[in-house]
């Protein structure tokens, strides 16, 4: 139903290799990697439109538009970017990537480590959200970016965006932290434990060096993706979607698959499955897990969010139980209190923490509305 | 960089002449950020505002006015003790339901609270109510099924409760039509706006 005048039509990934070494926050140092990334719309010359897209746990660099005619499927926020759409790929130039330790291109867990010609697997480090960050402001060197008009992510993607604020306060004009936290609560961690878990008590894993030994751990892999699953939808979503409806609509009195619930997330943990890395999504849950920007300032958030100049905007949605809005107004209050700039809604949604991705109405406008401001502000 | 702003709302200029120029305000309740939009051009004020409904905040997003969506009924948690100059409430406090702790939070997150709210003692309403019906009028515009207003009062109300709670009340004007009524002002007025600080 996307008509192609607000798709940013045909897109191909690019790859830059940095050479210098990334010294990262578990004290070891990359030696060199590579990024891979997209970018859509035109840098002005001013350089002043530039956008970055941070990913969450699973996203990646392909965040708009199709490889081909015939591709299926398009980015991952192809209904937030485009051509007239709330993020204007015809005002901003906006910037994807796929971050360090991923499993989409970028240097991570199964990539080649040049010093052993094998896979990195179980000695890939663990790498962070500030590491993350660092990653991209050379990204933004190689582009000629000097100062982002905006650096935009859900979840994990929000905690980068709100750690750019922190770390390169001079190169982020606005800073929009949508469907996060200021860190993981106890119980988003022990969940993102269990995932782990799933994946290392697989025999498949092999310690994380499943490479060699031409196995994937994917009954870990899976498990890990349905328990994620459940946690991104609210019980009222999942309740209006799939109810207690059942397959062959009666009882079999036994264990396969029944409920179309169960079909769902064994559907969904399959697919994961067939193109996730487990240690990508060890790593990345890590990043969650470690994610508390106001740990080096003695726990205060308040002193670390002084150092901004950002403009916020942060957002969160009602049916939201994995990133709270209660953990977006945290945020907030540590905003006002160090006297930013910010703006904060909490939208009407039934689509629980997976809303970030959706296209409820008000969060559309907002979004619209926000990032209006901001072209006119750095006159995109 | 700041939008032209319209001209404002009569009784919200008679609010804006109440803010000093380049200080904090609070605007509870702030709709589609007129005042705090007329404030930040002209008086350069550092502003956030609060409102419930999520369109408002949409469209004070896109006045460049810092609007937080929140429910003034839960206080406000967001803000640390006398962080504001001025803290406004606009034609709301007849529509809550934890008017007095409103009232409290307002002057524990500001140094000042301005109060705005239909006179309940106006004649017209006096006089409706003599002819045997509930009030409506241009500052009460609702019948009595579908009011928010649950929380009448007039002048003399207003003051009483700023004195059980230990509050001063510095200013007091009172309006009708967008004009100030000096004379009988609580027989007379139809819009009463109040000054208020901790004693």
């Amino acid at each position: 139903m996307s008509s192609n005048a607000s798709s940013v039509g045909i897109v191909s990934a690019q790859r830059a290799l940095f050479e210098t070494p990334l010294p990262l926050a578990g004290g070891t140092v990359l030696p060199s990697y590579e990024l891979v990334f997209e970018t859509y719309g035109q840098l002005n010359a001013a350089r002043s439109n530039a956008i970055l897209i941070c990913h969450a746990l699973s996203g990646h660099h392909h965040v708009a538009g199709r490889y081909s005619e015939d591709d299926k499927a398009a980015g991952w926020w192809d209904n937030m970017i485009g051509p007239g759409k709330p993020i204007d790929t015809n005002r901003f130039f906006v910037v994807g990537l796929n971050n360090l330790g991923g499993c989409h291109g970028s240097t991570g867990p199964s990539s080649i480590d040049p010093a052993s010609g094998q896979p990195w697997g179980s000695r890939f480090p663990v790498v962070t959200v500030p590491d993350w960050v660092t990653a991209q402001a050379r990204l933004a060197d190689r582009l000629g970016v000097e100062r982002w008009a905006a650096v935009i992510g859900g979840s994990l993607g929000g905690m980068q965006a709100l750690q750019w604020s922190i770390n390169y306060p001079e190169r982020v004009a606005n800073a929009l932290v949508i469907a996060s936290a200021p860190k993981l609560s106890a119980q988003n961690i022990a969940f993102n434990d269990v995932a782990r878990q799933a994946i290392i008590t697989d025999p498949d894993f092999c310690g994380g060096d499943f490479y060699a030994q031409g196995t994937i751990p994917r009954r870990g892999l899976r498990l890990a993706r349905m328990l994620g699953h459940i946690t991104y939808l609210s019980d009222d979503g999942m309740g209006e979607k799939f109810g207690r409806m059942l397959r062959s609509g009666e009882y079999k009195f036994g264990y396969d698959v029944e409920f179309e619930i169960e079909s769902y997330l064994r559907y969904q943990g399959d697919k994961f499955s067939d193109y996730f890395d487990a240690n990508t999504y060890l790593l990345m849950t890590k990043a969650l897990d470690y994610f508390d920007p106001a740990k080096d300032y003695g726990g205060d958030l308040v002193a670390a969010l002084q150092r901004a100049t950002a403009n916020f905007l942060v957002a969160s949605f009602t049916s939201d139980w994995r990133f709270s809005p209660e953990r977006s107004r945290e945020t907030v209050k540590a905003l006002i209190a160090a006297g930013k700039r910010v703006a904060y809604a909490e939208i009407e949604s039934v689509h629980g923490h997976d809303a970030f991705l959706m296209t409820d109405e008000p969060y559309m406008n907002l979004m619209r509305a926000y990032l209006q401001r901001v072209a006119v502000e750095v006159a995109a | 960089m700041s939008q032209p702003v319209s001209a404002l709302r009569p009784d919200l200029q008679m609010i804006a002449d109440w803010v000093s120029p380049g200080s904090r305000v609070l605007d509870l309740g702030c709709g589609e950020g007129d005042l705090l939009a007329w404030l930040q051009a002209h008086k350069q004020v550092s502003a956030y505002g609060v409102d419930f409904d999520v369109n408002n905040v949409v469209r004070c997003v896109a006045a460049n006015v810092n609007a937080i969506q929140g429910d003034l009924e839960a206080g406000l948690a967001e803000f640390a003790d006398q962080r504001f100059d001025h803290v406004v409430l606009s034609q709301t406090i007849q529509a809550m339901h934890n008017t007095e702790q409103i009232l409290l939070e307002m002057l524990r997150v500001g140094r000042e609270a301005i109060v705005t709210f239909p006179n309940f003692g106006y004649w017209e309403n006096r006089w409706q109510i003599l002819k045997g019906r509930m009030p409506v009028s241009d500052d009460m515009p609702y019948q009595w099924y579908n009011t928010p207003n649950i929380h009448w009062c007039m002048l003399g109300d207003f003051d009483e409760l700023c004195a059980k709670n230990g509050l001063r009340v510095l200013e007091r004007v009172v309006m009708t039509g967008g004009r100030r009524v000096t004379f009988l002002p609580n027989l007379r007025g139809s819009l009463a706006f109040y000054r208020v600080t901790r004693g």
